[in-house]
């Protein structure tokens, strides 16, 4: 079928879709009533039973759990076929740089730049360290966190040292703490299962809410998907920059 | 007006198929699905809103208090992180494409599996 | 509803139909980048900061990296497959 033609089908399929979608949307509460009961029991029973003051976070790592188990696997498996599907075919090598890593730069980055990468870096790396063990407590958890953190070593790209950046973290070192971190997940969950009666179960002692180590495995669970997430957003990134900048095919 | 949210998210999800099927490049195609998936988000947050409802997070206010779902809020926080993801293995998928086939084009793609 | 959150659905509805109905993929980045940060506000003024925290890094940051990569990649690949063309045109 033509281009013409086909777009021409999308726009009575679109515009069916479209009317579809609003006639839906009508049955829906309108904006602000909301009505459920579910965000209720939530907030009656959470901050009592667990001592947590993050609902969402709570959520996450203890009442849906499981959904959690199931949406951690859906980022290893992604990233793994990232660095499958990426890695160096028969026929290509890695681009022959000059002189040590440390020294390899990148031209663009300005002087300025470079020293406000030198600030960023380590900003970056105690922010995201931050909103991961404050999951329980404040706006954040292992995911959030894990990305901030990932972005830190990420900076020094903008700096040009790319390859510095390959040094401090490499890919075997990057699948390693992504594995670890899914590892410690699933182990957290089998406590559960060991030392309470059901997996992710919540089985560590509870504390005072507002403390940094209340609210039992909570902790401990935004923990291990921010080592998840940092290595598995580190190594996507390394992949793609590596094939963008390094990898070139053999003459 | 209160209509407002979801017609919003109803329009990005067809303009987002829309970019999909006019797309003459499978780059774009991928960054498309990135505005299909963002309606979705609008949408579920716009559900759990409530007038007058804070953050969920009870550090500070006192446990009574009128609050946003939190439900949908999970569901799109772990979902933005995850998306981000899976667009990259469409990339990386894309770029191999191009090696092997020569074209991003999703017509000329099909012309070379026939 | 209030007006900021109109005001910040608005700027949500410009941003993904410009994404959208881009034709360039570099161009498209830079407007998702900018898409990104409407969304932010957004979640932020439906009070989820949870969410507008991902979204933050995610949206700017995190996704335009790998597809400016990409890019870079498929156009290094592309000048090199019509030099070796042109070459054997010759």
């Amino acid at each position: 079928m033509s281009r013409r033609g086909r777009l021409l089908l999308f726009a009575l399929g679109g515009a069916t879709l479209a009317a579809v979608l609003v006639i839906a949307e009508r049955g829906l509460p309108s904006f602000g009533d909301y009505h459920g009961v579910y965000g209720r029991v939530v907030q009656a029973t959470e901050p009592v039973l667990r001592r947590a003051t993050d609902l969402v976070t709570a959520l996450n790592f203890d009442l849906r759990a499981f959904d959690t188990v199931g949406e951690e696997f859906i980022l290893f498996a992604s990233v793994a076929g990232v660095a499958l599907i990426l890695r160096r075919m028969r026929d290509e090598d890695d681009r022959a740089l000059a002189s040590t890593p440390q020294e390899h730069r990148f031209t663009g980055a300005s002087d300025a730049l470079q020293l406000l990468t030198l600030a960023l870096v380590p900003t970056f790396i105690a922010l995201g360290v931050y909103v991961i063990i404050h999951g329980a407590l404040t706006p954040g958890g292992g995911f959030q966190g894990g990305i901030v953190l990932a972005a830190g070593p990420l900076a020094m790209l903008l700096a040009g040292r790319y390859l510095a950046l390959k040094r401090l973290a490499p890919v075997w070192a990057l699948e390693s703490v992504d594995a670890a971190g899914a590892m410690a997940y699933v182990l957290i969950g089998l406590g559960g299962l060991v030392f309470a009666s059901s997996a992710l179960q919540n089985f560590l002692p509870l504390g005072t809410p507002g403390q940094l180590l209340s609210a039992g495995t909570m902790p401990l669970s935004s923990i291990a998907v921010g080592i998840e997430v940092t290595g598995a957003f580190l190594l996507t990134w390394t992949e793609f920059l590596d094939q963008a900048l390094i990898v070139e095919r053999r003459h | 007006m209160s209509f407002y949210p979801y017609a919003v998210a109803a329009w990005l999800f067809v303009v987002g198929l829309w970019g999909i099927v006019a797309s003459e490049n499978l780059v774009r195609t991928v960054l498309c699905l990135t505005v299909v998936q963002s309606a979705t988000y609008v949408l579920l947050l716009a559900v759990g809103y409530r007038h007058g409802g804070a953050a969920p997070i009870v550090a500070d206010i006192p446990v009574h208090s009128r609050l946003v779902d939190p439900t949908v809020q999970v569901l799109v926080l772990t979902d933005v992180v995850i998306e981000a993801t899976v667009s990259a293995l469409l990339l990386a998928l894309v770029v191999q494409g191009h090696k092997r086939f020569g074209s991003v084009d999703p017509q000329q793609l099909r012309a070379l599996h026939d | 509803m209030t007006v900021l959150q109109a005001v910040a659905l608005t700027l949500v509805l410009a941003g993904g139909t410009s994404v959208a109905l881009t034709r360039e993929p570099l161009r498209q980045v830079l407007l998702l980048g900018l898409y990104g940060g409407a969304l932010t506000i957004l979640f932020f003024v439906l009070q989820a900061p949870d969410v507008a925290l991902s979204e933050i890094v995610v949206g700017p940051i995190a996704m335009p990296l790998i597809v400016l990569a990409a890019l870079r990649k498929i156009g290094e690949q592309e000048r090199e497959r019509r030099a070796s063309e042109a070459e054997d045109d010759r």
